[in-house]
């Protein structure tokens, strides 16, 4: 009992890691690509976790807001559309697996490479934070003071992405029948409706 | 009081802390869910009477409105068969309801009820909200993918666009009340808005357009009409949640009030002034701030709902598209920069946290 609740956060920590990796394992072996989507999002999710066990509240919520938020949901919502065939997917698995291996290798390598395992070993864990630290204002005061111009040149780079993404696919078929509700709006009474003084009818044998 | 009964729960050690939490949640839970009950009694009155009738008026009749007639609707789904369609995916199905569910009730954690009344005081409680807000969708396309039914499917495909459109509007507006309060928590967004003039001080004035934007945007992410194009009655059936029955069913009902609940609550604390008096502090006793207002707020935000639906006819698919897309974005982005220019020549001014 002591021995848990003194080690709760490594429980936690290894609990959540466990289930990241997990779930990792089943985005890419399951056979339906709606679960696959859904255990992404799991390990997203999962991963935020760990985050948030490293006090970093901002970038966990950042990445659940902006990936399990809307990134995932457009997936799911392409995957859902697509009706994508697995076994077709799965023909040429024997053939690419030497391609497959030596990415993965590669990729690997890199990632060591990068971290350095003598880094990794020595890495700090967080320190006890002082009271009223809160890391959405550190991450703020870095990205608008030290990084600002990196920071404009991704957004800058982001837009321009988007601009050319929505003109790349944007078609202009004639003859649709568009709703322009400017005019609609803009539409005067009096060029839609005439008016006509006429006599009243009656009733079919009544008076007139 | 509280402070005592934490003291005891406490003494207990580490048990004791996790009951200690559980009777906090339940604290925000069981008023949430007996406010959806009489919600959805308010709905039914106030629309039937905008409709000249009378609504639920004989089960436990006290002044010509029937108080139980939600709990005996409860109990009657409760006690309905949930049939599950043949080909309907079995886990997904039954998984759908919740996450509609757990998203609704989580992101209560952060919602301030008055100075100090909060279940987590975090920091970043502004973007938590968003979140969860925002993870309500998956209950919505899980649903009506596991259906394996058309209609459940085109309503959650609906909702799936719907939802992420109107939250990039929503979240904007949220970035225009963050500028102004210079806070993501909830709280210190509330004290940011006091002030002698009482609610000429609450943000709405300054950021009117981010403020309706906001709430017609909240009845959009939940689905209510006239943005309620995911269960369309008249096109596509009851849209997601076409094929879920009995206490399935009551889940979903209940997830959308009480998200419904939560973006009343959220435009009273992001935009007019949560628990804070709208009178001058120098009128007595009116002037005193307390969460009776917050409820007063709410009450109003919740009426204007039911309001929308006796009023407005349903919004077609590309026309919610437009509004969300090429309206409400536009003028937000461009709200953000006045609210900026407003703190950068001090006519508002930022809490320093």
């Amino acid at each position: 009992m002591e021995l848990i609740v003194n080690n709760i956060e490594l429980i936690a920590f290894y609990l959540f890691a466990g289930i990241a990796t997990a779930a990792a394992l089943a985005v890419i072996t399951v056979r339906n690509p709606v679960y696959a989507v859904l255990f992404l999002v799991l390990t997203f999710f999962s991963t935020a976790c760990v985050w948030l066990l490293a006090r970093a509240e901002f970038l966990a919520i950042v990445l659940v807001l902006v990936y399990v938020g809307a990134v995932m949901v457009l997936f799911l919502f392409v995957v859902m559309m697509l009706d994508v065939r697995t076994d077709k997917v799965r023909e040429g698995f024997i053939r690419f697996l030497p391609v497959g291996v030596l990415v993965a290798t590669a990729m690997l390598v890199q990632m060591i490479m990068m971290i350095g395992v003598q880094r990794l070993a020595t890495l700090p864990l967080p320190a006890e934070v002082p009271e009223g630290y809160s890391s959405t204002e550190a991450v703020g005061m870095a990205l608008f003071t030290d990084y600002i111009l990196p920071f404009e040149i991704a957004a800058l780079i982001l837009t321009v992405a988007i601009i050319a993404a929505i003109a790349l696919t944007l078609r202009r078929r004639p003859g649709t029948k568009h709703q322009d509700v400017g005019d609609q709006v803009r539409v005067d009474p009096a060029s839609r409706l005439r008016m006509v003084s006429m006599r009243s009818e009656g009733k079919p044998g009544g008076k007139p | 009081m509280i402070d005592m009964l934490r003291e005891f729960f406490l003494g207990f050690g580490p048990i004791g802390l996790l009951i200690w939490t559980v009777i906090k949640v339940l604290a925000i839970v069981m008023p949430v869910i007996l406010g959806v009950a009489f919600y959805v009694l308010y709905e039914r009155k106030v629309i039937g009477w905008m409709h000249s009738r009378h609504g639920p008026q004989y089960l436990g009749r006290v002044f010509g409105v029937g108080w139980i007639q939600t709990f005996a609707d409860v109990l009657k789904l409760l006690l309905k068969e949930i049939v599950r369609p043949s080909r309907a995916h079995g886990f997904l199905f039954y998984l759908a309801p919740l996450l509609a569910m757990a998203p609704a009730l989580a992101a209560w954690a952060v919602v301030p009820f008055d100075d100090g009344l909060v279940l987590a005081d975090i920091n970043a409680g502004l973007l938590y909200v968003l979140v969860m807000t925002s993870m309500g969708v998956y209950g919505i396309i899980i649903a009506g993918w596991a259906s394996n039914s058309k209609y459940a499917f085109l309503g959650a495909m609906r909702s799936a666009a719907q939802v992420i459109s109107y939250e990039i509007a929503m979240g904007f507006a949220l970035v225009g009340v963050l500028v102004a309060a210079g806070s993501l928590n909830l709280s210190t967004i509330v004290l940011g808005q006091q002030g002698p003039a009482g609610l000429l001080n609450w943000y709405w004035l300054p950021l009117l357009p981010l403020f309706v934007i906001f709430f017609i945007s909240g009845v959009a992410e939940t689905n209510r009409a006239p943005f309620d194009v995911a269960e369309g009655e008249s096109e596509i059936v009851a849209g997601f949640h076409v094929e879920y029955s009995g206490a399935a069913f009551a889940i979903f009902f209940l997830a959308e009030y009480a998200n419904m609940i939560l973006v009343c609550f959220l435009t009273a604390i992001l935009f007019t002034g949560g628990w804070l008096s709208p009178f001058p502090e120098a009128v007595p006793v009116l002037g005193v701030d307390g969460w009776w207002w917050l409820l007063l707020k709410v009450l109003f935000y919740m009426f204007v709902f039911l309001w929308f639906r006796a009023t407005f006819p349903r919004y077609r698919y590309d026309q919610i598209m437009r509004l969300g897309w090429k309206i409400f974005i536009p003028i937000t982005i461009v709200w953000i920069l006045v609210a900026a220019m407003m703190v950068h020549f001090g006519l508002l001014t930022q809490m320093d946290a």
